[in-house]
Formats: structure tokens, sequence, C-alpha cells
């Protein structure tokens, strides 16, 4: 069921084009500290905000420039690629570039003269390096040795999202694209309605899979083994720490860098499966996830960024797979990569505008076998033309 | 004791070894794993899903 690229191209003559340009996201991931240090030496404040006008201006214009990628690595290379040390070295690196950033940053609100302005710059471009952190966390705590899964709680201590593995892998993929789960949106349901849904969904979830799995060993939840508070005493003593020597004026940093680097990963959970739905078989379980469970975008240079988050479907039918051999799926398109996405989602209708048409495309029309926010269920039905008998199913 | 093995990722569940990370201790055998419970590495299959793996006693 793969698509296989357009040649047979032999494997032993394969390159990654790609290879040298996956040392971007580090240097993304330590763009803040580049921003200080230019706001420096130049006397110019604006260089405090590399990192938003970077994500928010510059990325969706070179998407639009550059373009797509829907080339894909031949079967036969894919082994030698997934197991080339050199990927796996570039995203252990980038895990130290998180701490750096964040200390430098809360260090410099708190003693360099910027402003309110340049204090909300360097706290957004943390907020955005937090929200990279949280995709390298994604990477590689779904690898599945145990130095891999450490790594993980050790990057995501950085955004203080230290229960994302186990709510991600456990969670999200089991029950990706149904209507319970709090990491899939619903067609209708606007950004900040999915924000508060899935925020405190995905804590939830994560700590009762977190406590079933340490009972079936004898354990309580409360306990040294709990892999969620781990990774939160990580975040305590490096919050904490931050605050005893730097002083309450970094508390606006630590929150507006929190709460926004959440919401990056918000955001993304937003887009990629907005009103997608795996239907329910007659013996009660839902069809195993498929290519048209996720959004894609595949475009170039945001994908570079985001270790080819964007090429989703892939990612959900091979979760274990690297992200240097995801591969292009015939899957639902995005209109943009993930940058221009993002804005459009902070505009409710300007969003469903531009997406509300695409999912019905993906169902051929039939608004039934979308998933639909229940709370406009039957103005959305009425609106889309199925009549009121359907309105009551499941 | 037999093997058990996801066919999407290709884990495998060793009922001599257990998985002590998922909580089953060495011996657990696979009618004792939940029925609810998901692949420990990919949680794309479920229980249902996983094939026995051909032994010495199969
Ligand atoms: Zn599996």
């Amino acid at each position: 069921m793969s698509t296989t690229p357009m040649s047979a191209e032999p494997a032993a003559a394969y390159r990654d084009d790609k290879r040298h340009w996956w040392w971007l996201p580090l240097f993304v991931a330590l763009s803040p500290v580049l921003g200080v240090y230019l706001a420096a030496t130049t006397g110019q404040k604006l260089w405090l905000w590399i990192t938003p006008i970077l994500w928010y201006v510059a990325l969706p214009v070179a998407d639009w420039l550059v373009g797509r990628d829907t080339r894909n690595p031949p079967d036969a290379a894919v082994p030698s690629l997934e197991s080339d040390r050199y990927y796996k070295f570039l995203v252990y690196a980038s895990i130290p570039l998180f701490y750096v950033t964040w200390i430098v940053g809360a260090w410099a609100v708190a003693t360099q003269d910027y402003g309110w302005a340049g204090y909300l710059g360097v706290s957004l471009s943390v907020a955005l390096t937090n929200g990279l952190a949280l995709v390298v966390g994604h990477e590689v705590g779904h690898k599945t040795g145990r130095f891999e899964k450490r790594l993980a709680q050790i990057v995501l201590a950085v955004p203080a999202y230290g229960h994302f593995s186990a709510e991600h892998n456990r969670g999200h993929h089991k029950d990706v694209a149904t209507p319970d789960d709090p990491a899939s949106s619903r067609f209708g349901e606007s950004l900040y309605a999915f924000v508060l849904r899935e925020i405190p969904g995905a804590l939830g979830r994560a700590w009762r899979d977190e406590k079933v799995r340490l009972a079936r060993s004898g354990k309580g939840p409360w306990s040294l083994s709990n892999e969620l508070l781990q990774s939160f005493a990580i975040t305590a003593v490096l919050y904490g720490s931050a605050l005893a020597l730097l002083g309450p004026v970094i508390i606006p940093f630590l929150l507006i860098s929190t709460f926004w680097g959440w919401q990056f990963l918000s955001t993304s959970n937003y887009i990629e499966h907005y009103g997608l739905l795996r239907q329910k078989l007659p013996d009660g379980r839902f069809e195993r996830c498929r290519p048209e469970h996720s959004w894609n975008a595949d475009h170039i240079v945001s994908n570079l960024m985001l270790y080819h988050l964007q090429r989703h479907s892939d990612h959900h039918a091979r979760p274990t797979r690297c992200y240097q051999a995801l591969r292009s799926d015939k899957a639902p398109e995005l209109p943009s990569g993930y940058p221009l996405c993002f804005t459009l989602t902070y505009f409710p209708p300007l969003w469903r505008a531009v997406m509300d048409k695409r999912v019905l495309a993906v169902y051929g029309g039939d608004i039934t076998r979308v998933n639909i926010q229940p709370s406009k269920r039957e103005q959305i039905l009425a609106r889309y033309g199925a009549g009121r008998q359907t309105a009551t199913g499941v | 004791m037999a093997r058990y093995r996801c066919p999407g990722c290709g884990y495998e569940y060793d009922e001599q070894k257990g998985d002590e990370h998922e909580g089953f201790k060495p011996g657990t055998l696979w009618s004792e794993v939940p029925e609810d419970w998901a692949c420990a590495d990919c949680a794309v299959r479920d229980k249902a899903d996983f094939v026995k793996v051909d032994g010495l006693l199969a």
C-alpha cells in the first residue's frame, strides 16, 4: 500500500538531497540567542523578535517560493537511511540547545533593558523554540530504545510538557481521528475551543495511562517510576533555579514562553487531523488509521524545520519510523505548510473558509462521515445537506 | 511459552521475558495481557491484531 516513487531508482545510487539541510532546526533552536546577541551588538531591538518573524513571516514566504516535494527514497534505500547515525546525532545535538536558549532568554529578560516590546519578543522567541523542543521530544519519544525515551523526558522538561510521550504514544496514536481523542480536532471546532479541550484532556489521559502501567507493577501513581513526574521534576529544578537566581521579573517570561509553547503543540495537533474520522466497524472497533486520517503538507522548508512532521499520515502509519525516512503519501493536503496554517487557525472563520470544503472533499461531500463538533452537529448537518434523520446517528 | 508479534511494527511480546516497562513480569502469559492493551512500541495495533510467532512448541 506504500506509494512507489516515480521511478525505480537503484538504492545504491540514492542520495538524500535533504541530508545537509537537517541542520536547519538546530539553527532555529538557537535563533533567540542570536537575536539577543545581535540586539546587543547592533542596538536594534527588532532582532529580539527574530524567531516569531522567522516562523510567522519568513517560513510562509520560503514555503511559497520553494514549494512542495513529493519525492520518496526508494524502498530499498530506506533501511540504510534509517540506520545512518548522522540523522540521530543531529536530533540528539539539538537537545542541549533548547536548554541554552531557554537559559539565555530568561537571563536576557531579567538583566537587559529591553522595554516591554523586547521582553515580549524574547519570550515569544523562546516559546517557539519550546514548540520545536516538543517536536524533538516527539521524534525521540517514538523510538523504541530506553535511551531515546529518556532523552524525550529531558527535552520535554524545557517546555514543561513531560507527559507528552505517554499522552501521545499510548493515547493519541491509539485514538487518533476518533470523536473522543482530545488531540484530534473536530469539524466546526475553533482552535480556542480545541486548546481548552486538548490541554487538560491530554494531561488527564497521560496520567490515567501511566497509573494503569504502574499498577501492573504493583506501584501507585505517586511513585519515583512515574515517567511524567520524572520529567516534571527536571522542569521544577530548571524553572525554580531560574526564579531563585533571576527573581520574579522572569515570571511573565515563564508564563508566555510556556503557554505559547504549548499553543504551538496544540495548534499542530489541531491542523493535523481536523474533521477527519475513522469509521466504526460492525464489531465496534474503529477502522485502522490510514493515510486519509491525517492532513499532510509536503512543503520543503517548513518540513526541514519540523523534522518531516508534516508528512503526517506516514508517521501515523509507522510511528517508529525515523524522520529522514518518512514518505510522502496519497493523503489529504493542507493549503500550506504549518507556519501559514497556524496564522489561519488564529482566525477561525478564515480557517473554516479554507478547510471545511477540503474536509468535505475527502468524504465525497458526505458530511455524516466527518468528525463533527457535537455542539454544532444539528446546525452543520442542516447546512451541508444531510437530512434530520441522520442527525441522531452515531 | 510463546511469542506474539505486532504486524505493524514488529514488536514482539515474549511470554518468557514479559515486558518489565509495561509491567508484565517474566512468565506473564499472553492471555493475562489485558484485552485493551495496545502495542508497546507503535500503539497502532491492539492485542487482538498480534500474531503468534511459530516457535519450537508451535
Ligand atoms: Zn506495533
